[in-house]
């Protein structure tokens, strides 16, 4: 018989990829049902504007049409949109607008029809009388006396100011050899999942049981929240996340949407399908960042930074979506990065303006504290006329010091970040580098070399660090369950879109009971099926959900070292699972085939004393920390100073995750990551006019970028197992994204340096660059 | 994305066609590759009642050699005159250009005669077109023209096309032995269109002057045009010390577009550096 290899730590293919590139996969849309109605909603042109009227007479009497809604018709019967983080001032969210709109994409009444043509056709026969307000969508100005107020009832647009003090701060500014002030902007980003959003609902009157299909990344906290705006029990709706095309963050919340089609199949009886298009994605799909921060930061000559102190200033957009107020607050806690700092204050103000909401995007306040972080050395290593990377050395904190509490009050976990920046630049060639860089300089050429080391926070935990509405915790389960056919099922609360858990939880059992990983089913994303669950965001889905079937994993083997242990007459802590047997450690050659063991579970014809009979395991995992995965991303650009086009020559990632399962899909994460952070460094920008249109409502327009646009990676890594969890695994799911946007700016910064140029916003579009350096030789 | 609904014709010859669109009048629409027209009306921007598909009409898409001239039917996909041995050899500048239109899946459906009607005023084609000194065939009920490339694009996304005509074909003369061209683009990010795109040609006479010069612009205003303050200020010149001051005439006299991706300033100093580059790399390739 042939010998079952190890799978953990080896160049695994994704299992789930085969289904998706052959186009068998079942998304969202792929879900067709006898009856099944077409819904479509009907989307307020106007920022802001009052509703004096809506005519949906021309639109129900149109043939095919089943139903017409407006916000009004919805009152008392769906209830608002959740938000669970706390904020002073929480808004009442309709299903659909009701008296008022508030952004560009707001829902404003819905058509059910036979087909989404027939709907739409309705859309256009509706009739809404507005009268448009002003609009406010620059935050600050939103928060100026006599700006347009969105909600009344809160007398401005503030909604919340949260403040972290600490006299230390001043003690520090006082002592200091230089302050350095600067105002540092993240840009409004779309996150543009592949799939746009979308959902089925089908109430089962006689069942008196409701399914929802949703693109989303956590069907259980859907289900509750789900419950109480529709007052169903938990126990009588099934959600069902299929395949999800991405997620980013955008599908960790909980839509209006969702709510509508599930209260319109009660109603009608039928089964009704919403599919976002992608216009309505740019639109009512919530964002990410939209963070001002100014900054001041003490630092003495010799590049220490003694600390820094921030305001933000954090744009909600118009409504607060499920956790929109709880992502500032990572900014301000992860600010001091990999440094020790010692002194760290800060504020926030959060905003509303009348536009999208922003929430969880991949990083989710981690890419904001990284870039405030890495701009914070770079602008240090300029003020004093040092090298970046003996800038970052000096303040890194030691890796004898962990694990390391910070300024921000977390305690970080492991990690060696001087190791991390030593091999990045190795691998670079930094020397080699800076000297190609001068030789170019006399050339006219502007090569810049950006370094960024990060480090971010990923799996959460423990709950009572989550708010303290949400229905689910910090904690994940799984059961794992042998059948009898010695195939195993596993049943993971998370609930991956990409991230291949299919495949690295299939690695972890299949190596752990000495079978082969064909053997290894992983199930998710069904509440019917799957215990209650959190799902999967911030690098959670293999910190926590692994952590959580090892546990299931553990007790499966228990049981089956005690049945084999009666059968084999050996004590059961002297037995291994190798392939396909459960053997003497000892001697592997005596062994019973695991079949047997499983026979022996399901039978049960000779009872074992002590032990039921079957062969499952469900496990809840609360996490006792989170897990703080970092790195170093090291880019060589050059700009061209005719056009301001950045091109990449070089770039070096070095990611530490902890110990790696899947390397393969670990490389995975960190290619997608760095390309979602470029973006942000040099393409993608959400655009309101002044009036509140949306500018950017088509990939046409939002500047998504494309291979071309993106370096050839040179990938890397280092091993700093985190001692949080069996698995001694971080993360890896925001890494790219949050190391990859700041190193880009400090390149392009780097490169500019001849022009006395320290600093521009991003995106550092060719025009933005263009214009920095005109105006730099027109003053030089 | 759900369009209006419409009826839709298929034309086998450019005569049913051309009847078909007298019949509908004002609400009949040609169909070719749809890479323009189909998104338009998924957004309910164009909400044709009738579209008639040309895409059958076998004839129009092909390339041929006829009296001297590379005849280009209007229903070629931007991917064949890419490939095209003929159109490599003779009229180069014009397969680099489509090589650079969108992505694979759109230069497999869009058709030239499709983007030059559509007029898009960041399509590329139009720069290397006005370059060239295409000439545009054109066919009505009753009967056809041919409109000089100088001639016919006229405003945004207007050209010399009327309502119920068929382009139906884009001849050239083969560019001179010896001539050196490029079409050199800056993408807008988002779109891959022309942000600028530049289409320049230029030969030289036996004393390496130029003798002839040829620039197409497209992407900087309403519609693509020859940049004639260039081509003069380099007329009978030696290339290399005279392009950096032709090139600096590249937007005279245009009103440039201004929109999130570039302002109406950087559209004009893209222009004429891309100019500048384009006639550099025309010089170095052209033999006197
Ligand atoms: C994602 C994407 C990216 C693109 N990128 C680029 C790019 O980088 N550069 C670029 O130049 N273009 C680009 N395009 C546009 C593409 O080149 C289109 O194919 C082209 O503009 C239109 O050609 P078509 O055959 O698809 O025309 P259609 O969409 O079928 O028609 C366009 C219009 O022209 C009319 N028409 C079509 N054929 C004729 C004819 N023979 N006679 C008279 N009228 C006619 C139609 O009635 C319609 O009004 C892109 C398109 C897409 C979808």
């Amino acid at each position: 018989m042939a010998v079952i290899p190890k799978f953990v730590g080896e160049r695994i293919k994704r299992r789930e990829d085969p289904r998706l590139i052959t186009g068998t996969g079942m998304y969202v849309d792929d879900v067709r049902l006898p009856g099944m109605l077409s819904a479509v909603v009907l989307r307020s042109p106007h920022a802001h504007a009052k509703i004096n009227s809506i005519d949906l007479s021309k639109a129900r009497a149109l043939k095919g049409v089943v139903c017409v809604l407006s916000g009004d018709d919805l009152r008392d019967k769906v209830g608002p949109v959740p938000c669970v983080a706390p904020a002073d001032h929480v808004p009442y969210h309709p299903v659909l607008a009701q008296g008022k709109v508030r952004f560009v994409g707001e829902g404003v009444a819905v058509a059910v029809a036979s087909s989404p043509y027939i709907a739409q056709d309705a859309l256009d026969l509706i009739d809404v009388d507005y009268d448009p307000l002003d609009a406010v969508v620059d935050p600050e100005k939103a928060l100026e006396p006599g700006a347009p107020v969105l909600h009344e009832e809160f007398g401005n647009n503030s909604v919340t100011f949260a403040s972290v003090p600490n006299p230390a701060v001043d003690e520090a500014m006082r002592k200091a050899d230089k302050i350095i002030k600067a105002r540092l902007v993240n840009q409004r980003l779309a996150p543009i999942p592949m799939e746009p959003r979308g959902a089925v609902a089908r109430w089962d009157g006689g069942y008196k049981q409701l399914t929802v299909w949703s693109s989303t990344q956590i069907p259980h906290l859907l289900r509750s929240q789900l419950a109480e705006m529709l007052k169903v029990g938990e126990n009588r709706i099934r959600v069902i996340a299929p395949e999800v095309g991405g997620g980013f963050g955008c599908k960790l919340n909980v839509y209006a949407e969702e709510a509508l089609v599930a209260h319109l199949s009660m109603t009608l009886g039928k089964p009704v399908k919403w599919i976002e298009r992608r216009r309505e994605n740019f639109a009512g799909t919530t964002h990410g960042r939209d963070q001002i921060t100014y900054l001041e930061v003490a630092a003495l000559k010799d590049g220490t930074v003694t600390a820094v102190k921030a305001h933000f200033v954090c744009d909600m957009g118009a409504y607060l979506q499920l956790l929109t107020p709880a992502i500032p607050g990572f900014s301000g806690l992860m600010m001091t990065g990999c440094y020790k700092i010692p002194a760290l204050s800060f504020d926030q103000q959060m905003v509303f303006t009348n536009k999208m909401s922003t929430d969880a995007y991949r990083g989710a306040g981690r890419p904001e504290a990284c870039y405030i972080a890495e701009r914070v050395m770079d602008m240090v290593a300029a003020e004093f006329g040092l090298d970046p990377a003996d800038v970052r050395r000096k303040n890194f904190i030691p890796k004898e010091a962990f694990p390391a509490p910070t300024a921000g009050g977390l305690v970080y976990d492991s990690g060696d970040y001087e190791l991390s920046l030593n091999k990045a630049l190795e691998i670079v060639g930094y020397q080699k580098v800076r000297a190609e860089q001068e030789a170019a300089r006399k050339q006219g050429r502007y090569i810049g070399i950006g370094i960024a080391s990060y480090v971010e926070i990923c799996g959460i935990g423990p709950s009572a660090l989550l708010p303290p509405k949400l229905k689910g915790g910090g904690w994940e389960s799984a059961t794992i369950r042998m059948e009898p056919d010695c195939k195993v099922t596993v049943l993971t609360g998370v609930s991956p879109h990409g991230q291949g858990q299919e495949t690295t939880f299939a690695q972890i059992v299949a190596d752990e009971l000495g079978i082969d990983i064909d053997d290894v089913n992983v199930v998710h994303g069904d509440t019917a099926v799957v215990q209650y669950g959190i799902g999967t965001f911030g690098s959670r889905g293999t910190t926590v959900g692994g952590p959580a079937l090892m546990m299931s994993v553990g007790k499966l083997q228990e049981k089956m070292k005690k049945i084999a242990s009666t059968m084999m007459e050996v004590p059961p802590d002297q037995l291994i699972f190798t392939n396909r047997t459960v053997a003497l450690a000892s001697d592997p050659s005596k062994s019973i085939p695991l079949q047997q063991v499983v026979d022996a579970a399901y039978g049960y014809k000779q009872p074992i004393p002590g032990v039921e009979p079957g062969l499952d395991a469900t496990s809840f995992y609360e996490p006792q920390n989170c897990t703080f995965p970092f790195g170093t991303h090291v880019a060589v650009v050059e700009v061209d100073p005719e056009t301001g086009v950045v091109k990449f020559l070089r770039y070096v990632a070095v990611d530490d995750c902890g110990r790696i399962l899947s390397p393969l899909l670990v490389e995975g994460q960190v290619h997608g990551g760095i390309a979602q952070g470029i973006a942000q460094a040099l393409y993608e920008e959400v655009v309101y006019d002044e009036s509140g249109q949306l500018l950017t409502a088509t990939l046409m327009d939002y500047a998504v970028p494309k291979a071309h646009m993106l370096p050839r990676y040179e990938l890397s890594a280092t091993v700093t197992p985190s001692p949080v969890n069996v698995l001694g695994v971080k993360g890896v799911g925001e890494a790219g994204t949050i190391g990859s946007t700041p190193c880009v700016v400090s390149a392009v910064m780097d490169a500019l340096k001849p022009f006395g140029i320290r600093h521009i916003d991003m995106p550092l579009k060719p025009e933005k660059v263009w214009r920095a350096i005109r105006d730099a030789q027109q003053k030089g | 994305m759900f369009p209006a609904s419409f009826e839709y014709h298929r034309a086998s010859s450019v005569k049913e066609a051309l009847a078909m669109l007298q019949q509908y009048g004002e609400d009949g629409k040609i169909l070719a590759g749809g890479h323009s027209l189909i998104p338009m009306m998924k957004l309910r921007l164009a909400q044709p009642a009738h579209l008639v598909d040309i895409g059958g009409i076998r004839q129009l898409a092909s390339i041929r050699e006829e009296g001297g001239k590379v005849i280009i039917g209007g229903l070629v996909t931007h991917h064949a005159v890419e490939r095209s041995d003929v159109v490599r050899a003779k009229l180069g500048m014009l397969s680099e250009c489509a090589a650079v239109i969108g992505d694979t899946q759109v230069r497999n459906r869009g058709t030239i005669g499709g983007s030059l009607a559509h007029a898009d005023p960041a399509a590329d084609y139009p720069a290397a077109v006005l370059a060239l000194d295409g000439e545009i065939k054109i066919e009505g009920t009753g009967g056809s023209r041919v409109v000089k490339a100088d001639d016919f694009f006229i405003d945004l996304m207007t050209t010399a096309v009327q309502p119920g005509e068929v382009l139906t074909e884009v001849a050239f003369a083969p560019v001179a032995s010896g001539a050196g061209f490029t079409y050199l683009k800056h993408r807008q990010p988002a779109s891959g269109f022309a942000m600028v795109g530049v289409a320049a040609l230029l030969t030289l006479d036996k004393k390496g002057n130029c003798d002839r010069v040829r620039v197409g612009i497209t992407g900087l205003g309403a519609k693509p045009f020859r940049a004639k303050a260039v081509e003069a200020a380099l007329l009978g010149k030696a290339p290399a010390p005279a392009i950096a001051a032709a090139a600096a005439h590249a937007a005279d006299g245009i009103d440039p577009l201004s929109d999130i991706h570039a302002s109406a300033d950087f559209r004009a100093e893209l222009a004429r550096v891309y100019t500048r580059r384009a006639l550099e790399t025309a010089a170095a390739r052209a033999k006197a």
